[in-house]
């Protein structure tokens, strides 16, 4: 069973959010740490890159796959979790406490897509 | 098989020789290079004599899995018998001593080969041209998306972007098109594995360059609608691109170009018997309908009115040049000794019994292994995992995966088939067993994929720690990944 933190926004390409006033911090699932199997590597943006909401802003990979990464907000990275270069298995020990990068926001109402933890949990039981 | 895993440089013993070379009867001319150019360090390559040389190469060769050792059931590899006779052929001292800038007229056959063979791959496919120039599968479909665009663009139609490729795609074909600058859209499945045309309609606009397809798709099912999406994607000004990476079990039945296809290309490798893997190289001519020969890369075989051939070097509207010559003459030349070796009437065989081995050991193993689409599969069919992986409560815990099943085949010295590919089911197995492999060697195949799941059901700890006879047990990949050893170096002699 993957662990769904109560409290984050979801989005259905297996990223969370947990929004941090105007920063949204931006990680992926539990679930999808488990479907990729061990984690090689986590291509990340550089800071000040500009993501946009929907669209592609990095890639994990793993042993058996290479994954796209999704941004769920649109907005400027202002921080990447540099531990992951070295350390890309960080992501299978707690895919939620290693976060990968930090957006400031342009239209925070774009959160209001995203899945509750409740609506997550819906959405990979199927 | 005998363990050996030494470095050349493990054999190394400072000061020994192969061979003595002369004596250095001339001054050094680098003088005028400056000290920061020239290597400090000595060189450390390593030292050994002819012998060591011989038994260390021979040794590691012996420790090769190929066609010529046993059975290689890969899906989507088409790992097929290379007959010995292309080889011969190829080894003939005219073909061996050719140069590719020597001057038509005294190529005049080895032109004739290649004009030949680009008539035989369209008289087989219903394409109207081809060119042998691309040196691979995925080099072919680069070339053929470079034909789609450029074809668009020669009719000042630039707002096609997009093309679409089906999820049960190779991963090469959005790869492909993302190399060619073009915008990759998927479109879904249906349960039974086909593509969804409903799904597809909704996909079509005037922004669509094409669709690239394969039939049998990855699944090893014949897309039987594919009538109805030539018709839909042509009706909205797009292309058909053929991958024939999946074209062994057509030979001789059905025709890419008459299904609707306008451009596609063949993996000599896999369908035409040419060395696959590491005994490549790979060739993967391109075909195209009449209307896109101009667009076809140069250089290009043509025939004049005389009956001579020449090399047609400009063409103004081709998509460029993909290589600097025709292609991998001497595997072009293998495929063609293949082709005239089995001839019209016997080439249909080929994909008739593919497509026979393929059902055989599907039908003899769907009591062992799930599997999800139960239809009458072409040459290839992809497993679910097994039945009874051994675990207490279906689906969890312990059980034996299909990784597991695939490490304990190398016990019983089969190359293991393709597992986790397709990417729609989690635990997929996808076995092609091609037409060469003889009824004994299927009914072994299918005996030892039987037993290891009747292990699987009463130990699967058994299979989770396999291979058991193999010189190696489980290397460790996701160290090898994350840490990877790229070189070697011994300090001492480099320093």
């Amino acid at each position: 069973m993957s662990k769904i933190v109560e409290g984050l926004l979801y989005s259905e390409s297996h990223e969370w959010v947990k929004v941090e006033g105007n920063v949204a911090v931006i990680g992926v699932t539990d679930f999808a740490q488990k479907e990729m199997g061990d984690i090689t590597y986590v291509d990340m943006p550089d800071e000040e890159d500009e993501v946009t909401a929907e669209e592609e802003f990095g890639a994990l990979e793993s042993v058996k796959a290479s994954s796209e990464l999704f941004s769920p907000v649109s907005g400027v990275v202002k921080e990447v979790n540099g531990a992951l270069e070295d350390e890309p298995e960080l992501v299978n020990q707690d895919a939620f406490a290693n976060w990968i990068i930090k957006v400031e926001m342009s239209d925070p109402a774009e959160l209001e897509t995203l899945l509750d933890a409740a609506g997550y949990k819906e959405f990979i039981k199927e | 098989m005998r363990y050996y895993d030494k470095l050349i440089f493990e054999c190394s013993k400072k000061g020994r020789r192969g061979y003595s070379l002369p004596v250095r009867k001339y001054e050094r001319t680098l003088k005028e290079l400056t000290a920061s150019l020239c290597r400090t360090l000595a060189l450390g390559l390593p030292e050994v004599s002819e012998v060591d040389v011989v038994r260390h190469y021979t040794n590691l060769s012996q420790m090769n899995f190929g066609v010529d050792t046993g059975f290689y059931p890969l899906g989507s590899c088409t790992m097929k018998y290379n007959p010995k006779i292309n080889e011969e052929i190829a080894a003939m001292p005219g073909f061996q001593a050719l140069h590719p800038l020597q001057p038509a007229e005294t190529v005049q056959g080895t032109l004739r080969i290649c004009y030949e063979l680009e008539q035989s791959l369209a008289a087989i496919t219903g394409m109207a041209h081809f060119t042998l120039n691309p040196c691979a599968g995925a080099h072919g479909e680069l070339t053929g998306l470079m034909i789609m665009r450029q074809y668009h663009m020669s009719r000042g139609d630039f707002k096609r972007t997009k093309v679409i490729v089906p999820d049960s795609a190779h991963g090469t074909n959005p790869a492909s098109a993302a190399a060619c600058g073009l915008d990759v859209v998927v479109v879904k499945s249906k349960e039974n594995g086909l593509i969804d045309v409903e799904a597809l309609k909704q996909l079509l606009n005037d922004e669509v360059a094409g669709i690239m397809m394969t039939n049998p798709n990855t699944l090893g099912l014949f897309e039987s609608e594919i009538d109805a999406i030539a018709r839909l994607v042509h009706g909205c000004g797009g292309l058909l691109y053929y991958d024939g990476a999946n074209m062994n079990p057509l030979l001789g039945v059905v025709r890419p170009g008459d299904m609707g296809f306008d451009i596609m290309h063949l993996n000599l490798h896999k369908t035409f018997s040419t060395p696959h893997g590491g005994g490549g190289p790979g060739s993967g001519p391109v075909g195209v309908c009449e209307r896109l020969l101009k667009h076809l890369p140069t250089p290009r075989v043509e025939k004049l009115q005389d009956g001579t051939f020449t090399v047609l070097h400009e063409n103004e509207e081709s998509a460029g040049q993909v290589s600097a010559f025709n292609g991998h003459f001497g595997i072009l030349l293998r495929a063609y000794s293949y082709i005239l070796m089995l001839g019209k009437q016997n080439l249909k065989y080929a994909g008739r019994f593919a497509t026979l081995s393929a059902n055989y050991i599907k039908e003899s193993l769907k009591d062992c292994y799930k599997l999800p689409i139960p239809s009458i599969c072409k040459h290839e069919f992809v497993f679910d995992g097994l039945i009874d992986d051994g675990s207490k409560v279906a689906g969890e815990g312990n059980g034996a995966t299909t990784l597991d099943v695939a490490k304990r085949l190398l016990d019983f010295g089969y190359h293991a088939p393709t597992i986790y590919f397709p990417l729609l089911f989690h635990q997929s197995i996808m076995i092609e067993p091609t037409e060469t492999e003889s009824l004994e060697t299927m009914d072994d195949f299918i005996e030892v994929m039987r037993k290891i799941a009747a292990e699987a059901a009463t130990n699967p700890s058994y299979l989770k720690s396999a291979p058991h006879n193999a010189p190696i047990r489980r290397p460790d990949e996701t160290t090898a990944a994350r840490q990877p050893i790229l070189k070697y170096a011994d300090e001492a002699s480099v320093n």
